[in-house]
């Protein structure tokens, strides 16, 4: 606080001759450079809250097909939604590919993070390598996952060739071809996070229970897990949001009209091929209330996780 | 794995040894892994190490398979049920060029991407200096505000984004691509530079204003060539996010204002079964060349790991 003040009364003299109300309100470390927040808070207004609520009060407002077709009036696009089996199944759909996949590139990142903090040769290359695939992109990877993992695809012949297999493997156009597209663009990400937050922790404490004489898991479980607990919780929250919204990959490499019917997808035929556009906004907030329970349960895990582990070391 | 750390206990005690803890990468060197010094490793790997290195094979497998086949593909004339194409030839990329207007759908990308770095420094900068010095009522709320939209999908919010762009007429105009794509651009700004100005000592500034500059004088005198690095890096990184934005550009952007990424989506689902792979081969492939550049000249000023969390890499090194 006293530095804020110190910092607030820039015209010094002036500020003191007047110890009116312009002071007081520095003090509380309002002042005019709070201006320099106006342009940022207008765009978070204009872009992102008018939106936002423009979008809910939309779904308020269904189509009236929609509103002959299911009933209940103001609510008939959530009734819609949720009598809809075709819609309601994408929830699962989603939830199928999006959940497996993030807990995966959590937990891999977590060792491999680990065996790249130590220093070896080719230790910066290796990091390179595995942080690349952020910018390939989705489209690039669905290209490249169609040519390589497809029916004539060097992974199939190859396997061929080696005798695993006799007939080609559909990886692609189905789940698992998402699967591996979330997995290429999702796990150098999670490994990026955790990484970073590995780095985060003070090496001399895990020293110190060295010392100790607590083994490799007892450190990994009483000493550095629970200082990774909010990194993991941000990462396992970032890497969910990422595969939640798979959208190109769940069309280009994936059965978009069968296993990886996901919501994106059917929030954008609602948006682009029927122009329904209160439908295709109940189809996205409701993308984000779910979007907001698992991040809660996340959190949640996390606070569980946290006192267990250090009340268990006391 | 945990008998050899309790073996080599009582010797590798040193406090500048916190590398020992975990089992070490595959046979490097030539010791003999019987009697141990202090801080040596075993090099015999434990079953978790191999695991984690098959698993990071089979992953660099996937990605250079996928990198190489498409690059493969792009030249390739004829290629079907073959280990490789029969020929080789680089039509594709002039096809590409002429058919899909690629020189403009370049400009395009490059007009975005730099506007919307443009705007979101300008915008973020200031807001980020803010939030790392000051404390001003409701800086919780607005610092929520400025995350929301990093933390949510961005289809969850890009949908009534477009809806809106729609109504006020902007859609698919460059216009529209550049405004939604500053939607997570400008938290993103803010979230990189708040923890780089908060490395910078504040005792600094304070010698300048005890010295009589002005702000402005303070931001452009001393601030700013501090801050330039941090600047670069998130410039950088936007930049690599408009260029590979996919959702929010698709949702608004038309046949005149398409990016690369959504050119190649288009081509990729037009009707009648997209267009021939091997023209969304070479595509790709001008697509991944210019983000490999632009990563590489980033990984140049940065460490991808100082972007989340400042890192205590000087002290241990």
């Amino acid at each position: 606080m006293s530095t804020a003040a110190l910092k607030a009364g820039k015209g010094g003299t002036a500020a003191k001759s007047t110890a009116s109300l312009r002071h007081r309100l520095a003090e509380r470390g309002i002042d005019t450079s709070l201006l320099m927040l106006v342009p940022a808070l207008f765009f978070a207004v204009a872009l992102f809250i008018y939106p936002f609520s423009y979008g809910i009060g939309l779904t308020f407002q269904p189509s009236p097909e929609i509103q002959q077709q299911w009933g209940g009036g103001m609510f008939a696009n959530y009734v819609a939604f949720f009598k809809d089996s075709f819609l309601f199944d994408s929830v699962w759909l989603t939830m199928r590919l999006a959940l497996p996949v993030a807990i995966f590139n959590v937990l891999a990142s977590i060792p491999v993070a680990f065996k790249l903090r130590q220093r070896f040769r080719g230790k910066k290359l290796l990091t390179t390598l595995v942080v690349l695939p952020i910018t390939l992109g989705t489209v690039l990877t669905a290209q490249g996952l169609l040519i390589f993992a497809g029916r004539q695809g060097w992974l199939n012949r190859f396997l061929i060739q080696i005798g695993v297999i006799d007939q080609p493997v559909a990886f692609v156009n189905n789940y698992w071809g998402v699967v591996f597209s979330l997995v290429i663009s999702g796990f150098p990400f999670a490994f990026l996070l955790i990484s970073s937050y590995l780095s985060g922790i003070d090496p001399s404490i895990e020293a110190a229970a060295k010392v100790m004489g607590a083994n490799w898991q007892q450190r990994f479980r009483r000493v550095i897990l629970p200082l990774l607990a909010p990194g993991l919780a941000t990462t396992s929250i970032l890497t969910f949001v990422l595969a939640f919204s798979v959208f190109p990959s769940a069309r280009l490499v994936g059965d978009a009209m069968g296993s990886t019917r996901v919501m994106s997808l059917m929030a954008f035929r609602a948006f682009g091929e029927q122009n329904d556009y209160p439908m295709a906004s109940t189809i996205a907030i409701i993308m984000g209330l779910i979007e907001l329970v698992v991040i809660a349960v996340i959190l949640v895990w996390r606070s569980t996780m946290y006192k267990g582990s250090t009340g268990g070391k006391g | 794995m945990a008998t050899q750390t309790v073996s080599g206990m009582p010797q590798a005690v040193s406090p500048d040894a916190p590398e020992t803890q975990a089992p070490a990468p595959p046979p490097a060197g030539k010791k003999k892994s019987g009697s141990r010094g202090p801080g040596e490793r075993s090099l015999a790997a434990s079953p978790t190490t191999w695991f984690v290195w098959a698993g990071m094979a089979a992953f660099f497998i996937f990605l250079v398979g996928i990198l190489v086949s498409v690059v493969v593909d792009s030249f390739g004339k004829p290629w079907f049920d073959s280990w490789l194409p029969d020929a080789f030839s680089a039509s594709w990329y002039t096809d590409a060029w002429s058919q899909f207007g690629l020189a403009h759908i370049i400009v395009v990308t490059l007009i975005v991407a730099l506007t919307v770095i443009v705007i979101s420094v300008l915008v973020g900068v200031p807001a980020a200096y803010l939030l790392a010095r000051r404390t001003f009522p409701l800086k919780r709320t607005i610092t929520l505000l400025f995350l929301l939209p990093v933390l949510m999908p961005p289809i969850t919010y890009g949908i009534p984004l477009a809806t809106v762009m729609y109504n006020f007429g902007l859609g698919r105009t460059l216009t529209a691509v550049i405004l939604v794509n500053l939607v997570p651009s400008i938290p993103f700004v803010i979230m990189t530079m708040t923890p780089f100005i908060e490395q910078i000592n504040p005792t600094i500034e304070d010698a300048a204003r005890m010295s009589g500059a002005s702000m402005r004088r303070v931001f452009t005198k001393i601030l700013m060539p501090l801050l330039i690095p941090g600047i670069l890096a998130a410039s950088i990184l936007v930049l690599v996010r408009t260029v590979g934005m996919f959702e929010l550009t698709f949702l608004v952007s038309g046949p005149s204002s398409d990016t690369l990424v959504v050119a190649i989506y288009r081509a990729m689902t037009a009707a009648g079964g997209g267009e021939a792979r091997q023209l969304v081969s070479s595509m790709a492939v001008i697509y991944t060349v210019t983000m490999m550049i632009i990563l590489v000249v980033a990984l140049r000023f940065i460490s991808p790991t100082q972007l989340v969390a400042r890192v205590k890499e000087s002290r241990e090194d």
